[in-house]
């Protein structure tokens, strides 16, 4: 018996020079594209902003400062915590996952229809009627989600004009239009993975299971969720991570009080010119969604091989 | 035996837009029995199966089950399980959560499962295995497992949709044998879906032969065998030398065939055509290789004689069969036993075959099975 031996195969499968050339482009991608902005990045977070005179200096030493500060604020300061970051990124995440959970309730049903419908063409046609909206460029697709729920916006003009409401209601404030924004921006990342396993999975299962009396919540229980789990993981792991990170979408439609985690990060490089502290913050929400990530991924017992299928 | 639940159709029409897949079918299924549909592919023998296990609706006609029409009925409410065509286990259970998934539904206790999931694995001698997952058996133990999978049910009708396609030879013998074994000992109804028509003849009590959504002929495997209805089941059912020609002569159950090349050949009307072939009618004459026989130096008067040329012979263990060119190039096959000595047909020898009129069967001209 042979260990099996990933790289000897994955030569033989693609040839000497071929397999070189994917490696080395692989290697290439995640190391100069991926790894070393990510490095020094790490590295800033761990440094004194300094002005540009005594970068290299005495004073040019590695330091916890940066994280300090988001955890307890500045020297001095009346609170023992930082509150208001700490409450930004505590709210950031909370709404990161309430929208990968919005997702995941609108995108199963289309995906189980999707993939498990018989009429290819028209399938097809549903799929990219779904894309083109995505050619639209992001800031423009937040701007047209912010005039329809603004004050005079259609949907408030619709209620009104139904008289369902005396007065518009303020979308925006209570960040309806933030969710609908983020919630539509990457919609399409939780549909196509879950698609792709349900359009795998063999009908005759469900009949199987439905010829034994299976009642349809029963099926999609044990038949469907089990088998679409890689892609379920896979979708709301982009979501997710994505809409912890979104920046243009909570610019556009975040109510006024509503701060999301990378707006800081965006104001500390940007407004503050300390970069230090802004890619320390971009690391705490960096690893704090990794850390997320995972520990879901352990609870639904998600190999983190089955993404990649 | 208990006395199973049999199952009807009654002119059962099913369509796919303006496709007709099954045409009119009439049958009556005896309680207990096991049935089988025989029929090339795409003839809609798994239609069929859809319809009595409820997943498709008749377009016209009636599925009834026990007596009962079936109509409106869900598949989770009928007594039939299906066992499908790539077996439909969950991959993602392990094999005793498979069997008694029905079980489940149901609301048993893990406990419960297990025993019955242990009683039925002994049953398909897979003791102890119960806790693999199907990707971990083989090809006849998956087929198993889906066997006991739709018995834990405790269905009245179970329906097999070409179970043992996937299997080679021997495990589909083998698997032959057990499946029959199996049902003579719950004594329930089974459905049996195949093209092979050996599988058909050696396990059912009944055979229904399907020609692209036409049932030609139901009857025991020895009626379809021996007294086809159509050409098409004489062609599809075995091996037969055919021969057309016109009606000559009626006599009794017997026709006489006049056909250009080969004269004048008598054989048994099949019971199907028995009034409805008339002289003159265009006709085909059915002979089984077994059937056919050289003659010996003197020729019973009442036989008929077909002189052919040996074209070549192959050995295949228990038989010999000998391929042959009779008058006008007409190809014959004959099979002789083996029964210690070379038949001594060698090549290019001259033969006087014959046959026994009763061994041969005449029906009115009709489509063949292609091959
Ligand atoms: N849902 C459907 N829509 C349209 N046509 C169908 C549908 N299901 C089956 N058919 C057609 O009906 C015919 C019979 O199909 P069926 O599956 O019953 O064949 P079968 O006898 O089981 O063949 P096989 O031995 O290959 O399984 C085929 O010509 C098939 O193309
Ligand atoms: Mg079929």
């Amino acid at each position: 018996m042979s260990k099996p031996r990933p790289f000897s195969q994955f030569f033989r499968n693609n040839g000497k020079v071929m397999g070189s050339i994917m490696l080395f482009l692989v290697l290439f991608w995640i190391v100069v594209l991926i790894l070393l902005p990510q490095l020094s990045m790490l590295d800033f977070s761990f440094r004194h902003n300094l002005p540009p005179s005594e970068v290299g200096g005495p004073k040019d030493v590695y330091t916890l400062d940066n994280y300090k500060f988001l955890l307890f604020g500045a020297e001095g300061s009346d609170s023992r915590f930082n509150t208001v970051d700490l409450q930004v990124f505590v709210r950031t995440i909370i709404a990161a996952i309430a929208v990968t959970i919005l997702d995941l309730i609108l995108c199963y049903p289309l995906a189980y229809y999707l993939g498990q419908s018989k009429g290819k063409g028209i399938t097809r046609l549903l799929v990219v009627m779904l894309i083109i909206p995505y050619w639209i460029n992001e800031i423009l697709r937040a701007f047209a989600l912010r005039i329809i729920f603004g004050d005079a916006g259609l949907i408030n003009d619709v209620l009104l004009l139904l008289n369902l409401i005396q007065e518009p209601i303020d979308f925006i404030r209570a960040d309806v239009a933030l969710y609908a924004g983020l919630g539509y921006a990457y919609i399409l990342l939780m549909l196509f993975p879950m698609y792709n396993v349900i359009e795998s999975l063999d009908r005759n299962q469900i009949e199987a299971a439905r010829d034994m009396g299976a009642s349809w919540i029963r099926i999609h229980r044990r038949i469907v969720i089990p088998h679409a789990k890689p892609g379920i993981a896979s979708g709301m792991t982009m979501v997710f991570m994505l809409s912890a990170g979104a920046l243009a979408a909570p610019q556009i439609l975040g109510g006024p009080s509503s701060l999301w985690f990378t707006q800081l990060v965006y104001q500390w490089f940007n407004d503050s010119l300390n970069w230090q502290q802004g890619a320390a913050y971009a690391i705490v929400l960096l690893v704090s969604s990794i850390v997320i990530v995972l520990t879901f991924m352990k609870i639904f017992k998600v190999n983190m091989g089955d993404i990649g299928k | 035996m208990s006395v199973g639940v049999g199952v009807n159709l009654e002119n059962l029409w099913i369509r796919f837009g303006d496709f007709v897949a099954v045409r009119n079918a009439n049958v009556n299924i005896n309680g207990g029995d096991f049935f089988s549909f025989l029929g090339p592919s795409g003839c809609g023998k798994t239609t069929i199966l859809r319809a009595v296990s409820g997943f498709l609706d008749p377009s016209e006609g009636r599925v009834l089950i026990g007596g009962n029409d079936m109509a409106g009925i869900g598949p989770n409410k009928r007594p039939t399980a299906l066992i499908f065509q790539n077996l439909a286990l969950f991959p993602l259970m392990k094999v005793w959560e498979n069997i008694t998934f029905s079980m489940e539904v149901k609301g048993a206790s893990t406990a419960e499962r297990r025993k019955r999931a242990d009683e039925l694995l002994d049953m398909i001698a897979l003791e102890g295995q119960g806790d693999k997952l199907p990707s971990e058996l083989s090809g006849g133990q998956k087929q198993r497992v889906a066997i006991a999978r739709a018995l834990c049910a405790e269905p009245d009708v179970l329906l097999l949709d070409e179970p043992l396609s996937a299997l080679d030879l021997k495990l589909r013998q083998h698997m032959r044998t057990e499946l029959r074994e199996i049902q003579q000992r719950v004594g329930i109804t089974f459905i049996y879906i195949t093209h092979d028509q050996g599988e058909a003849l050696t396990m059912s009590d009944n055979v229904a032969v399907m020609r692209a959504g036409v049932i030609d002929q139901i009857g025991t495997g020895h009626e379809v065998y021996d007294r086809p209805a159509t050409p098409f089941v004489a062609s599809f059912v075995g091996e037969n030398n055919v021969f057309r020609g016109k009606v000559h002569e009626i006599s009794g159950t017997q026709a006489l065939l006049e056909t250009n090349r080969t004269g004048l050949l008598r054989a048994e009307i099949t019971p199907a055509a028995i009034g409805k072939l008339n002289v003159g009618d265009d006709a085909m004459m059915f002979v089984r290789p077994e059937a056919l026989a050289p003659v010996g130096a003197t020729v019973p008067e009442d036989k008929t004689v077909i002189p052919a040329t040996v074209l070549n012979e192959e050995f295949e263990g228990n038989s010999y069969s000998v391929f042959l060119e009779g008058a006008g190039g007409k190809e014959i096959k004959m099979s002789l036993p083996n029964l210690g000595q070379d038949p001594e047909a060698s090549k290019g020898s001259e033969l006087s075959l014959t046959y026994d009129a009763r061994n041969a069967v005449v029906m009115p001209a009709g489509e063949l099975a292609s091959e």
